[in-house]
């Protein structure tokens, strides 16, 4: 069964934002990345691997190497989501506003 | 119109949102726990809200649906699971269908109500189990409205 991935999880891990946070700078290899880190480059390449499922990042194969690229697009959905959370929650307690305007007129 | 705090922390998978309101606490506090005030301002326009069932007490629930302008209901099940009068009280929200069959896990609300010279602060901090819970309100069409751009990754992922 194949777990669905989503960038929630993703970035719910410590090492996997800090990846995140460094191939935002600049492009780099699974090694660069490993040498960034105290644990084992298993470790970090499963990291990886998740980011790569939930599309947060991007590999790009230059000669021999392969290099790994943040996913722009994706990181805006994360923003997106819950600036569209915020949105209906400003639209609620404006509304309440009015409600609540209303019911001090009545009481007087 | 007041401003709203809103502090996303990822690890932790909380939300936290404050806001006043120009009113006295009692009022304020039958907003939130009243029917009948309740659904005219819960649904975020042109969404109404229609509550079916509503017992305020611990133990209680609201079950209630956010219905379109086309008429669909999406149904939400809110259970009481403490309540301190005029002061506090937690609930869990949880998407239903129309027989009230709770989509598990939803997220929980913790709801703190103080007042100083007539303003009524209200704090709520939401508890998700999986933030990407929230992400069904996508599918219940809010998708109005706000372009947001990345302007900062390191905010986003640092919050």
């Amino acid at each position: 069964m194949k777990i669905r991935r989503d960038v929630f999880q993703a970035i719910a891990d410590p090492t996997r934002r800090a990846i995140l946070l460094l191939i935002a700078a600049q492009a780099m290899t699974p090694n660069a990345i490993a040498e960034e880190f105290h644990t084992s480059r298993q470790a970090v390449s499963k990291h990886i691997q998740v980011l790569t499922e939930c599309e947060l990042v991007k590999q790009e194969q230059k000669g021999r190497e392969i290099y790994y690229h943040i996913h722009e697009k994706k990181m805006d959905e994360i923003d997106k989501w819950m600036a569209q959370f915020k949105n209906r929650l400003e639209t609620q307690f404006n509304q309440l506003d009015n409600v609540l305007l209303t019911l001090k007129k009545q009481k007087k | 119109m007041k401003s709203l705090d809103f502090i996303v922390d990822k690890t932790a998978k909380t939300v936290f949102v404050e806001r006043e309101f120009t009113a006295e606490l009692p009022l304020v506090w039958d907003a939130f726990t009243k029917q009948e005030i309740l659904d005219q301002w819960w649904a975020p326009k042109p969404f109404t809200s229609k509550t079916k069932i509503m017992d305020f007490k611990v133990g209680g629930r609201r079950f209630y649906a956010m219905v379109s302008p086309e008429g669909q209901e999406h149904w939400s099940i809110q259970k009481y699971t403490s309540i301190s009068p005029k002061t506090n009280f937690k609930m869990t929200s949880a998407f239903a269908d129309k027989d009230e069959n709770p989509q598990l896990p939803g997220s929980d609300w913790d709801l703190t109500f103080t007042e100083q010279n007539g303003t009524t602060k209200v704090g709520i901090l939401i508890k998700n189990e999986s933030l990407a819970r929230m992400e069904k309100m996508f599918e219940m069409g809010f998708r109005e409205g706000i372009t947001v751009t990345l302007n900062s990754l390191e905010e986003l992922l640092t919050a």
